[in-house]
């Protein structure tokens, strides 16, 4: 049994969030830079060029990428032989994003209620997804999640026999639909099978796999493949404003499902997809 | 194109601007978002005066991250413009010149945007840190119990915006679009 006392928590994620809001990961900075060179449209490339100095100003300055430094959401893999001491593990996580949201000039973005809609003005509380397993490592993912592209992802509940070309018809309605305004260059987050709500989680699990990394699964890295070549195709561009680069990756993860159901989950992120790991 | 205008916007000045233009604003603009826009539309619903005048004004539809102590504004790029759909024709009929966000816009405010001579920009999403270098004063001047969405007076200089949605109702977004489909 290992013993860690849930400060320790408290201030990886208080870190984690204003890492994550300054500066981008090393895979989407690649894959920034790799579009610049291949986008069509030249207002594309303007726009892209723009997005690159964004980047800069914001890690040297220190001031958020967005403006909408989002919702925290918290991925938490935690080891069956470890033994938290000090506190609650889901207030300690909550700690950590009101420390981080309020220390580091982050927006505060949440309310307290979806309808009387009153901020709670320190971003608390997050969304948590806990995991329990082997081991006696807590591995811990921050990604904030901004709404603009948050508010155009969709369920879709086809049915078995529309098979993986219903899959990539409502992957491509969905990147049709949300067009400029989920701020693209996008990341595409699918996943596929299981049930309403587990296809949704991995399609927000699957936006933080490192963008390049692809499926191991050797249909599902050529679906990621095929999706990415045909959102790319549609013409929406950076910015929405016409162009080749539509999207930066499409990252699908799968479940088994039910015999009647193929439940499909696509969650939309803008190109300041963040995501940071820390192992503790 | 690229075109430098001074705000406020005449309805003049607004049909001089053609979808596809890049244009940088300098002058006075106002920021309002989702909450900020519910409450100007009950106070008009309520008879009331709105606490600033929109004649000739630009709105951006933004809410910034906090400054830092010696900042002017923290991040402060575009929302998300057709969540204001439902009350951007009202204020387009008093005479709201101009809009700046990101995404589409709702038939009903196109042809609002016709109707009063108005024009719709769309500044880059998600360049909030580079948009604050363009605010060189930020003032909250209405509703401060809002936070992030209280309405501030903000002076910018060299605002970098595009026009998508000009006052004869032509669409950057579906014409650049279909530009570069080939599916």
């Amino acid at each position: 049994m290992r013993v860690v006392n849930v400060e320790e928590i408290t201030r990886n994620i208080k870190e984690m969030c204003i890492e994550a809001n300054h500066f981008l990961s090393k895979d989407m900075d690649f894959a920034m830079k790799n579009a610049i060179s291949t986008e069509k449209s030249p207002l594309g490339k303007q726009i892209l060029n723009q997005l690159q100095e964004n980047l800069q100003i914001a890690g040297e300055d220190m001031i958020p990428i967005c403006q909408d430094t989002g919702m925290a959401v918290v991925f938490i893999e935690v080891g069956q032989e470890v033994y938290f001491e000090g506190g609650i593990l889901e207030d300690a996580i909550n700690e950590g994003i009101r420390q981080g949201y309020v220390e580091g000039y982050l927006r505060k973005s949440v309310v307290k209620d979806p309808i009387i809609r009153e901020n709670t003005k320190d971003n608390t509380p997050g969304i948590i997804h806990y995991k329990i397993v082997k081991g006696d490592k807590v591995k811990i993912k921050v990604a904030p999640k901004g709404f603009g592209s948050e508010n155009m992802s969709r369920v879709f509940m086809l049915k078995p026999a529309d098979g993986i070309e219903g899959v990539k018809d409502a992957v491509l309605t969905a990147v049709k639909d949300a067009g400029p305004n989920a701020c693209p260059p996008m990341v595409v987050g699918v996943g596929i099978g299981g049930t309403f709500e587990k296809c949704a989680l991995m399609a927000k699990e699957a936006l933080t796999r490192e963008v390049g990394v692809h499926s191991d699964i050797p249909y599902v890295k050529e679906l990621e493949e095929e999706l990415l070549m045909k959102i790319n195709k549609l013409g929406i561009g950076p910015g929405g404003l016409g162009g080749s680069t539509t999207a930066l990756a499409v990252n699908v993860n799968t479940y088994p499902t039910h015999i009647a159901g193929l439940p499909v989950g696509i969650n939309i992120c803008c190109h300041v997809n963040r995501h940071v790991v820390r192992t503790i | 194109m690229d075109i430098h205008i001074q705000t406020p916007i005449t309805k003049e000045k607004a049909q001089e601007l053609k979808a596809g233009d890049y244009v940088y604003i300098s002058g006075t603009i106002y920021t309002a978002r989702d909450a900020a826009h519910k409450r100007m539309d009950e106070t008009l619903s309520a008879g009331d005066e709105l606490p600033i005048s929109v004649a000739e004004q630009t709105i951006y539809y933004m809410g910034p991250s906090p400054a830092r102590e010696w900042r002017t504004i923290g991040s402060a790029g575009p929302t998300t413009a057709s969540r204001m759909d439902k009350y951007a024709p009202r204020l387009l009929d008093l005479g709201l010149a101009a809009m700046i966000g990101k995404g589409k816009r709702s038939q009903a405010v196109i042809d609002a945007i016709i109707r009063n001579k108005a024009v719709y920009f769309a500044a880059v999403g998600g360049a909030g840190a580079l948009l604050s270098k363009c605010i060189k004063k930020s003032e909250v001047v209405a509703y401060d119990d809002l936070g992030t969405e209280a309405i501030r007076k903000l002076e910018v200089e060299n605002f970098p915006v595009i026009v998508v949605i000009d006052s004869e109702g032509n669409n950057l977004y579906e014409t650049a679009i279909k530009e570069y489909q080939e599916i």
